[in-house]
């Protein structure tokens, strides 16, 4: 991420008009962005902010927010909130919820909005217009970015913006996002944003019950005084305390039922959508769209009952592959830029603690974890890409049923894939999931699904102990086992848990678009970013303490055995392994190694395990550099003879070997169930806002993997596949 | 069984929204059940009047698409058994 040339940011026209009437006391004025997923917020954001972003978390919960600037026409700047988009400002869901707070300035990290900018899906004017009226029973000034007109002219529809200005009684401006036009014209309407307020009625008789209730609101004064209706409104038909506002909640109620009204949520609905549809209907004239639209004609094809599914599982084996593939180059030179830091770093901090700190410990940790941020851009670019052209919502559609096995919705299924490349942007995806018990499940076994970073520990143990016949049938059954783990667990999350009704699953299907380049790369560099930044801190810190277990203390004996060693002529890199290995095994992390030793043993491992096993609880492919280290070989990867050569000839205490197949079957089970990556922990941490699911996730998967290999090696034993 | 009787009734106009097959249009007279399910049903514009038609259905003929005030939605058909609708 970086910044971007002025002639990518939309500049708007310079005027000589004021900046908007309610500025900030801290000077900036506020504006937030509302409206319908799929109705292009994402894509206006980006046309009126460019690339000037910050990412952030909303307190408290854990959708993302997402903030930026915009040159005003006078030449300040304002700040732009990006809402989540939601269909509804009834908080049902947490990101209604969260617009909801903002919207009302109840949010304590976001101030107040200055105006909202609400965002109107020119070719799904009705549904798009429900929730602006919601916005506008908050009272607060907007102005309506009417958003696709593009589409909607394609599909038929010329919309008269005057007649929705004259309706709605707030600035209307036709915009088409993706391409920024008309962009220059919104910014300058901002400043004529207004508070129509409410704008449609219920029945009589609901109007005769609320009009008290928006008394007792404003007088009760939770709210700020122009969203009394919103939230009277709210409280007659949804609220579920009666002795709420002194019970004039109750009364409300019941003086609705006893006008015979007893569905007052359908009387809402019924109402509002009867003031969307006459305003929609005033706007389009007696234009009427034609036929089916050439989405519907795609979808012929990519939703069809046989072709459907097998383009489906083409577009997903293209996605994993290219995945693997394309990453290895730029994996490649950020192993390089790695190696030149180090060798950089050595000559400049010569000799001592210092430079084994900074070497070993903080360029080798943080680079094993930057080393993944081209798959996660890569994969990023695709999900991006297929989310933008609108495939998403129909793999979605595809896969909901199979889904629904282990207890889940269509939703889950992208973030699950994800995972098989990288945990950590199958967590962050799930973010599209609403329901709450659908999100925790998936985020929850997404760590099982097998991540690349495991595969470095499978080459290892599948080369060395498995014979070649066999090599492909295991790495193969280590990927099936960690999706039938992941499905079992899921399964079993949603029994008890996360019990509860048969999530509903309803998804919008948004015409087909073509990508908008730039808002593609945007979001794989925010992705991006937000990787390098958040996990690579956490990733520092555990890096220094895993260097500092395996570093200190120092044993001064066997530093003058080696140099004794040398003296007599032996071999100075052979010494130099041997006194690595030694001063490992009685390192804090050897003899944590050695502590822990008894509860592995029944797993087939002995402690130089251990302690591969303990540092890989940072991240898995620390395993095969620790494994390295403890054998003596110096700097080792999975690839290298000698490691592979010396774990074979390990010998136990009474001659018999400590690896086998079984052990290695019994290593890598372990790694396929384990949480062993501490930037997961991490971004769940970030994703659920609490510790509580972090631990959870270590606490179960180490328990299900502990279990799991236990079983492997003492029945594999005594079925006689032991040593 | 529950689907059966459902089938029964197919000959009489007002039938649920599940029981449509695809290219048939109808009218919403109403959303049968309670709590969220039903609120989102209804904002997502499944109240009285609204005119839909079933686009398809998925491969293991659940969930469906519907088209209605102008997009496609997909909901299960557990769902849309919810959504009562009179035959156009």
């Amino acid at each position: 991420m970086g910044t971007t040339s002025p002639s990518d940011a939309p500049t708007p026209a310079p005027s000589s008009s004021s900046v908007a009437e309610h500025p900030e006391p801290s000077g900036a004025p506020v504006l937030a962005l509302a409206g319908n997923p799929n109705s292009g917020k994402t894509s206006l954001f980006n046309a009126l902010t460019g690339m000037r972003l910050k990412v952030g978390n909303y307190p408290g919960i854990t959708v993302e927010r997402v903030e930026g600037t915009l040159a005003l026409p006078d030449g300040r700047s304002a700040r732009v909130i990006d809402l989540p988009g939601c269909y509804s400002l009834l908080p049902r869901a947490e990101d209604e919820r969260l617009a909801r707070r903002a919207l009302l300035g109840a949010d304590e990290r976001t101030p107040r909005p200055d105006a909202v900018i609400a965002v109107v899906d020119a070719s799904n004017l009705e549904r798009n217009l429900y929730f602006l009226t919601q916005i506008l029973d908050m009272g607060v000034r907007v102005v309506v970015a009417l958003n696709m007109v593009d589409v909607a002219r394609a599909r038929g529809i010329e919309l008269q913006p005057a007649v929705l200005e004259e309706r709605l009684g707030v600035p209307v401006v036709p915009v088409v996002a993706r391409t920024g036009e008309n962009v220059a014209a919104l910014v300058e309407a901002v400043d004529r944003a207004a508070a129509p307020g409410r704008l449609w009625g219920l029945s009589t008789e609901g109007e005769e019950a609320l009009a008290p209730l928006v008394a007792a609101v404003r007088a009760e004064g939770s709210v700020p005084a122009h969203a009394s209706e919103a939230e009277a409104i709210r409280l007659l038909i949804h609220g579920k305390d009666p002795a709420a506002l002194g019970g004039a909640v109750g009364r409300a109620q019941e003086a609705l039922a006893a006008a015979g009204v007893e569905d007052r949520q359908g009387l809402e609905a019924e109402h509002r959508y009867a003031f969307c549809r006459s305003v929609a209907q005033a706007a389009r004239g007696n234009a009427a769209p034609k036929g089916p639209s050439r989405s519907e004609r795609v979808d012929g094809l990519l939703t069809h009952r046989l072709l459907g599914p097998l383009i489906f599982v083409g577009i997903m084996a293209v996605m994993f592959m290219s995945v693997f593939a394309w990453a290895e180059p730029f994996m490649g030179w950020i192993e390089e830029l790695t190696g030149w830091l180090q060798g950089t770093a050595s000559e400049l901090l010569g000799q001592g603690i210092l430079h084994d700190l900074v070497v070993d410990g903080i360029i080798a940790g943080v680079g094993n974890v930057i080393i993944f941020l081209p798959q996660i851009c890569i994969l990023f670019l695709f999900l991006a890409l297929l989310e933008d052209l609108g495939y998403m919502a129909r793999a979605a559609f595809l896969i909901d049923r199979l889904m629904r096995v282990a207890g889940l919705s269509g939703k889950s299924f992208v973030p699950l894939m994800s995972s098989f490349a990288c945990a950590i942007p199958g967590i962050m995806s799930a973010r599209t999931i609403e329901s709450r018990r659908d999100r925790m499940v998936t985020i929850l076994v997404a760590p099982i699904m097998s991540c690349s970073a495991r595969l470095p520990v499978y080459v290892l143990l599948i080369g060395a102990f498995i014979p070649a016949a066999w090599q492909g049938t295991t790495l193969l059954s280590m990927y099936l086992l960690s999706v039938v783990a992941a499905i079992g667990v899921a399964w079993v999350l949603r029994k008890t848990l996360f019990r509860g009704e048969e999530s509903s699953f309803m998804l919008e299907l948004p015409p087909y678009r073509l990508p908008s380049v730039r808002g593609v790369l945007q979001t794989v560099g925010q992705r991006g970013w937000v990787f390098v930044r958040e996990a690579g801190t956490v990733i520092l810190a555990i890096s220094i303490l895993l260097w500092f277990l395996a570093y200190f203390p120092k044993d001064d004996a066997i530093t003058q055995e080696a140099a004794q060693r040398i003296e007599a002529g032996e071999d100075e890199e052979v010494v130099a392994q041997w006194e690595a290995g030694a001063q490992l095994e009685q390192s804090f992390a050897g003899r944590l190694g050695h502590a822990i030793e008894p509860a592995i043993e029944p797993l087939g491992y002995d402690w130089k395990t251990g302690v591969g096993l303990i540092a890989s609880f940072a991240a898995r492919e620390v395993m095969v550099s620790t494994l390295g280290v403890v054998y003596s070989v110096g700097e080792a990867d999975e690839e290298s003879e000698p490691l592979r050569d010396r774990m074979h000839a390990d010998r136990k205490p009474d001659g018999s070997p400590v690896h086998t197949p079984l052990t290695s079957i019994s290593l890598m089970v372990f790694f396929v169930l384990a949480c062993q990556c501490m930037s997961t922990l991490a971004v769940v941490k970030r994703e659920t806002n609490s510790w509580r699911w972090p631990l959870f996730m270590v606490v179960y998967m180490t328990v299900l993997a502990y279990v799991a290999s236990l079983l492997v090696y003492q029945v594999g034993g005594a079925l006689g596949f032991g040593p | 069984m529950k689907l059966r009787i459902i089938r029964r009734m197919a000959t009489s106009t007002s039938t649920t929204l599940s029981d449509l097959r695809p290219g048939e249009r109808a009218c919403v007279t109403g959303v049968a059940g309670s709590g969220p399910l039903r609120g989102r049903l209804l904002e997502m514009g499944f109240v009285a009047g609204t005119e839909l038609r079933v686009v398809r259905l998925a491969p293991l003929a659940d969930p469906m698409e519907v088209e209605l005030h102008g997009y496609h939605l997909s909901l299960r058909r557990a769902d849309a058994r919810t959504v009562l609708v009179e035959r156009r």
